[in-house]
């Protein structure tokens, strides 16, 4: 039922994930997942509340340890190298990463002396970020002040600050209207066509439709994996949600 | 090395960013410091000054008179007029005209001049236990030395202990005081804040993203003590100079000691502050902990206000584990007694190991990361 991935030549994963596995007592959150993650990919990773994606992410960035299993991110083990992941990797969670009583140029500032950027850098790389983002007016006001679609762009900005090999979005559009994020999507296109490997979770199935590949997860385990397009051909229908609709029902593909 | 060092610079930038920003919280923890030893300073006191004296000669003559002048002279007492009946002094008691009464029997003078034992009886008011027993401690002494005047050669034969308040000898209580609210304020500044601030970051979703970058657990946690430690600092500094211009709070010891002392202090306050916000999951959660958890037996268990010796067994081996105890301990001895290392290195010792075990335990906690 679930596809293989494309094969992909080992200097050219950016995730490698191998019977991965996260049990919390009798609970098995995430159960022997495997998958991989082509550079340059936007993976789409699906699954109703409670599926075991929240888990799952949580241990490829390194806050969670695996009960079982292995798992690879930029060519390092996340529960043996944690640090190494740490800084080839960008993370923007659901509830952002921005200080909104910091500035914009404040926040950039932060994030780039976090993960060792010289000051050089950091004032090079900020102002052509805040170019890009036209935020020039806006550079010295408070996070708080800024609307949210411009504040979850400037926080994927961020997250991508340090030239990242991987970056992870956790439900990075709740809240935003379809235009803006539309806008969002094509900062994740610009970012995939430099190198950069974007391992994205959604609720919104019309933005599932994005990715080059998805996952979705059901019960802790991935129940579907491809192209949207070679999803929805197995399931003999024109739309995504039908395929998540009846994968989360359990009534299963079309033969 | 220097990369971890650059990483921590700009975290602590972001921290006094943080905190520059705050301007309410900031005047807030800016002007406490002063605010609250003005108000023990003037409020809180325990010492007694303002007798009101019922002085009742049942008959009186020469002696009763000459002893009424010697009250209304040492100026510590108003003199009051109530009758001398038992029930009118209750009476002056229940309507609070009075707070200690001296009964003199007739015959007073009389009795005087025969050499016969003087009749004398000192009511107090005890609904305040504390203040009525001292009050009447300054009646006896006022009597005795009413004693000593009249009959020098009877007091050669007999004992008479000379007694000498040393360290606090004019029994102020703001002496005592000022040392204490030391200890409360560091608490504040350390626990409390430390505790808000790493929970706003926790509930905020931000310290999931430090978590995730290279930065570690240490610099999360040095970058959020370095700041609040200097404001610890700055407060210490204001109470002891304020202490010395407005109450003239003497200062015996060593700066310096007091100085490592304060320090020391803090960092046990920032790392049980840390620890709070690791095992608490809101903001409002950590601030009640912080509160209930550090404030109160610094306030009520360290000997600040209610003297250990005098608390029940359980209570004092409780008191043992409240660092604030041992810190006043340092910081009396230090300002009131002029104690240095020699007297005071077993305090030193105690809190250096509970800095030790609640950073480590603190540091523990967040190295599991977040689950």
């Amino acid at each position: 039922m679930s596809h293989v991935p494309a094969p992909t030549s080992p200097a050219r994963v950016a995730i490698r994930v191998d019977d991965l596995t996260r049990r919390f007592g009798d609970f098995t959150a995430v159960d022997a997942i495997r998958f991989e993650v082509a550079s340059g990919e936007v993976f789409g990773f699906l699954g109703a509340n409670g599926a075991g994606k929240t888990t799952a992410i949580r241990m490829l960035i390194g806050l969670l340890a695996p009960t079982d299993g292995r798992a690879q991110v930029a060519g390092f083990d996340v529960a043996t190298d944690a640090e190494q992941v740490r800084r080839r990797i960008g993370y923007m969670s659901q509830r952002f990463s921005l200080y909104e009583d910091l500035t914009v140029r404040e926040n950039i500032a932060l994030y780039g002396g976090i993960y060792g950027l010289s000051d050089a850098d950091i004032a090079a790389r900020g102002g052509t970020m805040i170019a890009e983002l036209r935020l020039e007016a806006h550079a010295d006001e408070l996070v708080r002040t800024l609307p949210l679609g411009w504040k979850q762009k400037l926080a994927f900005s961020v997250a991508l600050l340090h030239g990242p090999d991987v970056v992870f979005l956790d439900e990075p559009t709740g809240g935003v209207d379809p235009i803006t994020r539309r806008q969002f999507w094509e900062l994740i296109y610009a970012a995939a066509a430099r190198g950069t490997t974007v391992f994205v979770t959604t609720h919104y199935l019309d933005e599932a439709e994005y990715c080059d590949r998805v996952a979705i997860m059901v019960d802790g385990r991935i129940a579907a994996l491809g192209t949207p397009e070679e999803l929805k051909r197995d399931f003999a229908t024109d739309s995504l949600d039908e395929v998540f609709v009846r994968l989360a029902r359990g009534t299963g593909a079309v033969a | 090395m220097t990369q971890a060092l650059a990483a921590l610079r700009a975290f602590i930038v972001k921290e006094f960013q943080h905190i520059l920003r705050d301007r309410q919280t900031l005047v807030i923890l800016l002007a406490l410091p002063v605010a609250q030893l003005t108000l023990f300073g003037f409020a809180l006191r325990t010492d007694v000054r303002d007798i009101r004296l019922a002085y009742i000669a049942e008959a009186p003559d020469d002696a009763t008179a000459a002893l009424r002048t010697r009250f209304a002279r040492n100026g510590r007492f108003t003199l009051v007029d109530v009758a001398p009946t038992p029930g009118a002094i209750e009476a002056a008691f229940r309507a609070d005209r009075a707070d200690v009464a001296l009964v003199i029997a007739s015959g007073l003078a009389e009795r005087l001049r025969d050499g016969r034992d003087a009749e004398l009886q000192v009511i107090a008011d005890a609904s305040d236990p504390n203040t009525g027993a001292t009050m009447q401690t300054h009646v006896v002494a006022v009597l005795t030395g009413w004693q000593r005047d009249l009959l020098p050669q009877a007091a050669s034969g007999g004992i008479e202990p000379r007694i000498r308040m040393l360290f606090n000898p004019t029994l102020e209580s703001v002496n005592l005081f000022v040392p204490g609210l030391i200890a409360l304020i560091l608490t504040i500044v350390t626990a409390l804040m430390t505790a808000i601030s790493l929970s706003r970051e926790k509930e905020r979703g931000t310290l999931e993203v430090l978590l995730v970058s290279p930065l570690h657990p240490w610099q999360v946690i040095v970058g959020k003590v370095a700041p609040y430690l200097l404001l610890a600092f700055v407060n210490v500094v204001s109470v002891l100079v304020a202490a010395w211009l407005v109450f003239g709070v003497p200062f015996r010891g060593s700066l310096v000691t007091l100085m490592a002392g304060s320090t020391l202090y803090a960092l046990v306050g920032l790392a049980l502050g840390v620890l709070i916000a690791a095992i608490t999951s809101s903001q409002l959660t950590a601030m009640l902990a912080a509160l209930i958890g550090t404030m109160m037996p610094s306030t009520l268990l360290s000997g600040m206000i209610f003297p250990i010796a005098s608390m029940p067994a359980p209570l004092q081996l409780l008191s043992s584990i409240v660092p604030a105890r041992w810190f006043i301990d340092i910081s009396r001895g230090i300002m009131l007694k002029g104690a240095g290392w020699t007297e005071l290195w077993p305090q030193f010792a105690v809190l250096t190991a509970m800095f030790a075990a609640l950073m480590t335990l603190a540091i523990r906690r967040f190295s599991v990361r977040l689950d």
